[in-house]
């Protein structure tokens, strides 16, 4: 090609003007990014907690002021300031009366593309999931995110049934994906077809995390909730 | 193909570097470049703007940096430099984007990141940044980006509309319509694509001839 040739036969810079052009290009591109980075970072921030805020509040209806709690290693829910996170956060969701509406759990897993991160509502008081909804998924457009929208799957999620035995240490039955149009006992959750790799990740994640958490919170809620009922009373 | 008609030496008006961008040289219909974000961002008319617009902001931005730069960047490390640059504004239209919306940047995932090695945004600088100055290259990077970003359009509307039943989301058909859910997949991409690629270049042989 006579373009190669033509460059062969420039004269050609020196080291040390490419190590001067790439070093300068990096460091203004350096300088680009910082920028950018840290002056959108508190409004990324403010707004991905304005996402979970109205997500809590999707998806534990009748709530009007949320407590984030970690669990710690024996199994008991710690109150939580907002910066050191765990691994697993519970929110519990208060009403006016400071009751305990219910729990939202942030739960994640591996998706067909990705780790999903999922936010789902527990009710301890009919021993149901209430709500759910997707914090976050790198799904196949089209396909695999119909998780996200898809009313009869979201419908799942209105009365998922994760009451415990008698004992109240475990589930009675964990939560399962099942193939669409197959649902017939209440702790099972209808699928996607064209989505099925991610509605059953949908059914572990939720089937995982239901299976250690759910006691743990209605234990929580057990202790808890009388006593604020009652200081209420007095 | 004909993206050299640039570097024939004829006289050429800003308004004809921008007009190029946008019909004659159409980086998708006529150059078919950059074809990874074409076929794969473009399931909805929603999701084909941002895409379009967010690429276009690259090529501006990296189009005007490359031209100014174009006498200071020895030739052996030129393609280097290119790189460093658009990845450099892509990351910041990444967080840019992540500032404006959780939601749309959920949408877009990826595809983003993959703007870095979008050939479009490389050949625009190789083939004309780097030879010409300053307010050319920005007129070359606007009618590129927008002649890009209305072939995704008019590619994420179709598909949008036959696969979904809806344009920005807003349904248009009743109940009873009956979405083709092959035309939001991949398949429906290159069927979209084709009959455009049809259309265009039908009308630009009539126009040519007569």
């Amino acid at each position: 090609m006579s373009k190669v040739a033509d460059i062969n036969k420039q004269n050609l810079a020196g080291s040390k003007k490419m190590l001067l052009a790439m070093v300068s290009i990096g460091i203004i591109s350096a300088l680009l990014i910082v920028t950018t980075f840290e002056l959108t970072l508190p409004r990324v921030q403010k707004l991905k907690a304005e996402a979970l805020e109205k997500a809590i509040f999707e998806v534990l209806p009748g709530t009007v002021k949320t407590q984030a709690f970690g669990v710690n290693d024996n199994g008991e829910l710690f109150k939580m300031e907002a910066e050191n996170k765990t691994e697993t956060t519970v929110y519990a969701g208060y009403d006016a009366n400071n009751n305990i509406v219910g729990y939202a759990v942030e739960a994640s897993g591996q998706g067909y593309a990705d780790i999903i991160r999922v936010l789902y509502g527990y009710k301890p008081e009919k021993e149901i999931l209430i709500g759910f909804q997707v914090l976050e998924s790198k799904e196949t457009p089209g396909l695999g995110d119909k998780i996200e929208k898809e009313v009869h799957f979201l419908n799942n999620f209105k009365a998922l049934d994760v009451s415990l035995s008698s004992n109240k240490k475990q589930l009675n039955n964990k939560v399962i994906t099942v193939k669409q149009g197959e649902k017939v006992n209440p702790w099972e959750i209808d699928g996607i077809t064209g989505a099925t790799i991610s509605s059953r990740a949908i059914g572990n994640i939720i089937g995982t995390s239901t299976e250690t958490l759910v006691p743990i919170l209605y234990n929580h809620y057990k202790n808890n909730n009388h006593k604020t009922s009652v200081s209420n009373e007095q | 193909m004909s993206n050299n008609n640039a570097s024939s030496k004829k006289k050429v008006t800003s308004t004809d570097e921008f007009i190029k961008g946008l019909w004659k040289d159409n980086p998708v219909f006529v150059q078919v470049l950059g074809m990874c974000p074409v076929l794969a961002v473009s399931n909805t008319a929603q999701n084909a703007l941002a895409m379009g617009l967010a690429t276009a902001f690259v090529l501006l931005m990296s189009n005007i940096l490359v031209s100014l730069l174009r006498n200071f960047v020895p030739k052996q490390v030129r393609i280097a430099s290119y790189i460093l640059i658009i990845a450099t504004f892509v990351t910041v239209t990444d967080y840019a984007i992540q500032a404006i919306s959780v939601e749309l940047h959920k949408s877009l995932g990826a595809f983003i990141s993959l703007i870095v090695v979008n050939c479009l945004i490389l050949s625009r600088a190789e083939a004309f940044a780097s030879k010409n100055n300053v307010s050319k290259s920005i007129f070359d990077a606007l009618g590129m980006g927008l002649g890009f970003t209305f072939a995704l359009f008019c590619l994420g509307a179709v598909r949008e509309i036959l696969g979904n039943g809806s344009i920005f989301n807003i349904a248009l058909f009743s109940e009873g319509f009956q979405s083709w859910i092959v035309m939001i997949l991949p398949a429906g991409g290159f069927f979209t694509l084709a009959i455009w690629l049809l259309i265009i270049n039908g009308i630009q042989t009539r126009k040519t001839k007569s």
